[in-house]
């Protein structure tokens, strides 16, 4: 889960992370009224968007007085941002973050992960700062600093101080730095973070260490024991498919192709999106139906599929260990009978209780084209699809 | 014997007493595990499914011999399990639970460093299928009789495409020796290596399917050790060729986040590394069947 930039400078700031004196606004007005509780004379007016690269797409303004203040908030609210990150759909600018603006004399990356091949909480660290990590790993390899840190104790200040030494600090900003890594590390810990960029950190020419922004992610599988965190959830931010999905305990991916995929297990849920793709067809989307799926569930998972207007047709594939087939094969003909199927509709039944699946569909007497095997499913939906394209078209 | 799991095994069940662990425990002793008792804290000295409840791992190691146990205990309180069964002496750690936190897996893997190698626990999961020896014993949530037994090894992340490669297998009359399920989850127990090197010692077992997936590191760590020192055949397949960067795929571990996670990039380390590529999902069946075709030839 991602929270905002303004929400992550929060939690840093409660740990001895420095950030720039900033109040959010939700309107031009509150945001001029921002700028005097600031103070100063230069301010920058941030959309609060889960995604970096903000400052290309038109989402980051530097400001000198109400005016441009005004203009500017006026410009992005209610628009949709889009950047690499956020794909051709963009996200909606709801909120903004007024900040003083910072004289920066230089910029540094900071950033935490979860390093799965030492399976620890790795630090990256760079003098490049402000470009992004994978431009920083490609051009400037040797300014990477990496350190990893033992679940056991957690992070050592010895760490904390080599990064800062390593980094080319000047004396008299190794403590700060210090207690800056510390920090960060300390709430990435403390919130079950999984990741968290302060990119950039910089120096500014009055001699502090500030971080100018914050992205942070979450562990979903924490959110339990996290209520603080799950609290700043903004589902403005997500896929309005995955909201509906994710609510209703599907795991849901929304894609840009026109066969719509209900599917048990994740794995063989990528498997199928791929063997639609082999026989010539999109996916429209991932969507793991899970162990224990139930008609009610079945059903659920056809209105998240049908949700997406872009979906011409639909593939189940169900191969049930813990499932059973004929519970599926019932969820399909009530989804038929009450949300309403109106695209080809192609069901792939396997494993327990496949027998009395398929005769439920058989005798239910509703146009279902059935498949024994994965490359037979996936062929009949793109053959389907192709076929219900071509009509249209035709119409 | 195959591998990790066979007929005499003795097995407990971490979360015994619940809906799940009641109902798997009951499938597991119809497919014929040595099921020798459960673990429900506050609940030891009761009778569950004709089997004695402790309420610690260390009780029923010492009462019932146990040397492997399966943990179907809720997210929250999994990791402690888990823990818990490595300090009480057990070989081998089955963890089928979905949801546990990555820094609560960091702990743990941490906490199983502090035994000696040979005394080390060895952890399968979490978030997996299990492990099943078909014809001797199930220590998971897979349908048995989807296997046939036999002399080919399967180790993949995901349960149901698992599910799918054993089943064209079987279509073709090709058997498994064992199947392990080593989960979905971004810090598992048991890496795909780590199967690798018990098959390849295994005299039971003549060819290896292994069943990735976009993300993380464990796929190519794989290619580069059989490649210097497997002898038996490696067949494998990577999900997730359609898959978006950036976007996590269900598995929480299933997600392209660095150079070298994608579908397509493992499939060239695989390569590469001398690795039999199975071409699409619905190819198990035929490569398997041709690659031990080839082998006998050769042999």
């Amino acid at each position: 889960m991602d929270i905002h930039e303004y929400q992550a400078k929060e939690l840093l700031a409660r740990h001895g992370v420095h950030v720039p004196r900033g109040g959010l606004a939700y309107s031009p007005e509150q945001a001029t009224y921002r700028a005097r509780e600031i103070g100063g004379s230069k301010w920058v007016l941030k959309a609060q968007v889960h995604s970096g690269a903000r400052g290309k797409a038109g989402g980051i303004k530097l400001c000198s007085n109400d005016e441009e203040i005004s203009n500017a908030a006026e410009a992005m609210l209610g628009r949709k941002l889009v950047t690499h990150q956020t794909g051709p759909r963009g996200k909606l600018i709801s909120r903004l973050y007024l900040e003083e603006a910072v004289d920066i004399a230089q910029e540094l990356y900071l950033g935490f992960v979860l390093d799965r091949k030492e399976e620890r909480v790795m630090i990256v660290a760079s003098a490049a700062g402000g470009m992004e990590i994978e431009d920083i790993s490609e051009k400037k390899p040797d300014s990477i600093i990496r350190a990893t840190v033992d679940p056991g104790v957690g992070m050592q200040g010895f760490q904390a101080r080599e990064i800062a030494f390593g980094l080319g600090l000047e004396s008299n900003l190794i403590g700060k730095a210090t207690e800056t890594i510390l920090g960060c590390y300390q709430v990435f810990r403390d919130y079950d973070a999984s990741m968290l960029e302060i990119n950039p950190l910089v120096v500014t020419r009055d001699g502090s260490l500030v971080a100018l922004d914050a992205k942070m992610s979450f562990d979903e599988n924490a959110l339990f024991r996290r209520p603080e965190i799950s609290e700043l959830r903004d589902k403005s931010q997500e896929d309005p498919r995955e909201t509906f999905a994710s609510d209703r305990g599907l795991s849901y991916v929304g894609l840009d192709g026109n066969i719509g995929c209900i599917i048990n297990g994740a794995g063989l849920a990528m498997a199928t999106m791929d063997m639609i793709k082999i026989a010539g067809g999109e996916p429209a989307n991932f969507l793991d139906i899970g162990g224990g799926a139930s008609p009610e569930r079945v059903a659920k998972s056809f209105r998240a599929v049908l949700g997406d207007k872009n979906v011409e047709t639909i593939l189940v594939n169900i191969f049930a260990g813990i499932n059973r087939c004929d519970w599926v094969a019932e969820g399909v003909i009530k989804a038929i009978r009450e949300v309403g199927v109106d695209v080809p509709l192609v069901v792939r039944l396997s494993g327990t209780k496949v027998e009395e699946g398929r005769k439920i569909l058989a005798d239910s007497g509703e146009a279902v084209i059935v498949a024994d095997t994965l490359a037979e499913a996936a062929e009949k939906a793109v053959a389907a699809w192709r076929e219900a394209t071509k009509n249209k078209k035709a119409a | 014997m195959a591998i990790l799991l066979n007929r005499s095994t003795r097995v407990i069940v971490q979360g015994f007493t619940g809906k799940i662990g009641s109902f798997h425990a009951e499938d597991m002793k119809r497919y014929g595990t040595k099921l020798v008792g459960g673990v429900t804290p506050g609940k030891g000295g009761q009778t569950h499914l004709g089997l004695p409840v402790f309420n610690t791992v260390k009780g029923a190691v010492r009462e019932t011999r146990a040397e492997a146990s399966i943990v179907f205990v809720p997210p929250p309180f999994a990791a402690d399990s888990i823990m818990e069964a490595a300090d009480a002496g057990i070989k081998l750690c089955v963890c089928i639970t979905d949801g546990i936190p990555s820094q609560d897996m960091m702990q743990v893997k941490r906490y199983m460093r502090r035994y000696r190698f040979e005394d080390r626990m060895r952890l399968v999961g979490p978030n997996c299928a299990g492990v099943i020896t078909p014809g001797q014993a199930l220590m998971g949530i897979m349908p048995g009789s989807i296997y046939l037994p036999g002399r080919v090894g399967i180790v993949g992340r995901s349960g149901t495409l698992g599910y799918e490669a054993a089943s064209q297998m079987k279509a073709l009359g090709i058997g498994v020796s064992t199947s392990v399920g080593i989960g979905g989850d971004p810090i598992n127990g048991s890496s795909f290596k780590d199967i690798l090197q018990l098959f390849e010692r295994d005299d039971d077992t003549d060819a290896v399917v292994m069943i990735g997936e976009i993300g993380g590191p464990q796929e190519a760590e794989a290619a580069i050790w059989a490649r210097d020192n497997m002898r038996k055949p490696l067949i494998a397949y990577i999900a997730g060729l359609s898959a978006p960067k950036g976007r996590r795929m269900g598995h929480a571990g299933a997600i392209i986040s660095a150079f070298g996670e994608s579908a397509q990039e493992k499939v060239e380390i695989l390569k590469e590394a001398g690795v039999v590529i199975v071409p699409t999902p619905a190819s198990f069946g035929e490569v398997v069947a041709d690659t031990l075709a080839r082998t006998k030839k050769a042999a």
